[in-house]
């Protein structure tokens, strides 16, 4: 954080969200009229979806760290290859992502007596399914960063929102429409967030239902590594890496 | 088949490169030896940048090679760009980061055996041993000048791509680089790629020069000498010709 304050940033959004939503939750829990507990559906819902925002960002951030430093030349003239480049991008997100989710486990443990080990050995697919899609979005977006320069970096932001009312965070995937409802199914999110409710309310964990998230999980992560892929080629070719290394 | 000379650590053929709307570089071919720092040498836009971004790898030529100590860029990239490192104006080292810890770095991404040791040496070399744990953003145009020149050096590499590396500095500093820069090359370990637009830089520097000129190779010879075979009484007198009438040079 003492070498980019733009990281604390991402930390403070993160407390304050787990605040908010805690709550507001709070909130739903003293009304009382469905029996429900909200604080586990909600607050487990937002733990979740941030740490997969948090994969996606610290790749995005360590990137841009290259890019703002116009460090990106001496990178890619160096004899590291480029799944070398991507793993250490990951490796660089996964640190961003650990001190945020302790962040959260901690407030919502300490302020709102909301464990998320409640869901007990389930949450490892489930954040693993979370993991594997957050770095598919990270390398999908540097690759459109690379194919259409710096300015592109607006689009990296909000993209995992884009996504967020099909994910079925807060809501079932059933009370969607049928359109939006097909697009979900496409989402490996939408699996880990049925499954988070469905163990929250029976304390079943059902795989085979998760497995297709997992599935499509892997499956966006192999798409998105090609594209990847193809773009630096692309880019090297056309010149557009050196005039980016250059610009940057 | 070709048998390159031991001593030959830059060897660039027929490199050619088109864009959809314009030619930026054509048939350019040279070598560089070890011991031999050369100048690449012309006005804006004449393909000096886009010749030195071939050879980093990192634009990919319509046609030609280059080899780096034997080794093609384009075929092992890896393995060439092992022996090549390069210093320019608009490549900057991350300004978060200490100079010990940007030299650290770009060791391991260079493979360097005893990577401490090999910082601990640089430190001493380029004496910046006093910013070793200053961050690279927080020091003077020089001494900012000097880390990439260390990090340059870092891997100890056969081919040194200097681009315009004394641009910024004042004399006193671009002085200090240049001995640098000269001692290292007296020393037979690897040979130096430079560009300028300091012709009297250039004279003092280099041991040969090469005038780009539209993309193309228009001259070539000792910077000491060259001005005279054309007429010209120095350098910069030859380069201004080059930038605004290149066609006479041709036509001689």
């Amino acid at each position: 954080m003492r070498r980019n304050p733009a990281r604390l940033a991402g930390f403070l959004w993160v407390v304050l969200d787990i605040f908010l939503w805690g709550f507001i939750t709070k909130f739903l829990n003293t009304l009382g009229v469905s029996g429900l507990d909200f604080i586990a559906l909600f607050l487990g819902g937002i733990i979740l979806w941030n740490f997969m925002i948090r994969v996606q960002q610290g790749i995005m951030t360590a990137f841009f760290e290259d890019v703002w430093s116009r460090n990106f030349l001496n990178i890619f003239a160096s004899p590291i290859a480029i799944g070398e480049y991507l793993a250490g991008l990951v490796v660089a997100g996964v640190v961003m992502v650990l001190v945020s989710l302790i962040l959260m486990l901690s407030i919502a443990v300490g302020f709102f007596g909301f464990s998320l080990f409640r869901i007990g050995m389930p949450l490892i697919p489930f954040f693993l399914v979370l993991f594997l899609f957050g770095m598919t979005l990270g390398i999908f977006v540097i690759a459109l960063i690379l194919r259409w320069g710096p300015s592109a970096e607006w689009i990296g932001w909000p993209l995992p929102f884009l996504l967020y009312p099909f994910s079925g965070v807060f809501y079932p995937v059933s009370v969607l429409p049928l359109p939006a409802r097909l697009i979900s199914r496409l989402l490996p999110t939408s699996y880990v967030f049925e499954g988070m409710r469905e163990v929250l309310a029976s304390g079943v964990f059902s795989f085979s239902a998760l497995a297709p998230g997992l599935a499509l999980a892997c499956l966006f992560l192999g798409l998105a590594y090609i594209f990847f892929n193809r773009t630096y080629r692309m880019i090297v070719r056309t010149g557009m890496l050196a005039r980016f290394g250059a610009e940057g | 088949m070709y048998v390159m000379n031991t001593q030959t650590v830059l060897e660039v053929r027929g490199l050619t490169k088109n864009y959809e709307d314009a030619r930026a570089v054509e048939g350019v071919g040279f070598s560089v030896q070890a011991g031999e720092v050369v100048g690449l040498l012309g006005p804006n836009g004449a393909g000096k940048t886009t010749t030195i971004s071939m050879i980093l790898g990192v634009l990919e030529p319509t046609a030609g090679s280059v080899l780096i100590d034997g080794i093609n860029v384009q075929s092992d990239r890896q393995e060439a760009l092992g022996r090549t490192n390069f210093s320019a104006v608009y490549a900057q080292l991350p300004w978060n980061l200490t100079v010990y810890e940007n030299l650290y770095i770009f060791c391991l991404l260079y493979g360097v055996q005893n990577a401490r040791e090999r910082v601990r040496e640089l430190l001493r070399e380029f004496e910046l041993g006093k910013f070793a744990d200053i961050n690279c953003g927080r020091l003077s145009s020089g001494e900012q000048t000097r880390v990439h020149l260390a990090k340059a050096m870092s891997n100890k590499p056969r081919i040194l791509l200097l681009d315009e590396p004394t641009a910024s500095l004042d004399p006193s500093a671009a002085r200090i680089i240049r001995e640098k820069v000269r001692a290292w090359t007296a020393t037979g370990a690897g040979g130096v790629l430079w560009t300028s637009h300091n012709m009297h830089e250039v004279e003092t520097v280099c041991d040969r020069v090469l005038f780009l000129s539209r993309g193309k190779i228009l001259l070539e010879g000792d910077p000491k000498t060259l001005p005279r075979t054309y007429g010209k009484e120095n350098l910069e007198e030859l380069f201004i010709t080059i930038a605004r009438e290149p066609l006479s040079l041709e036509l001689e």
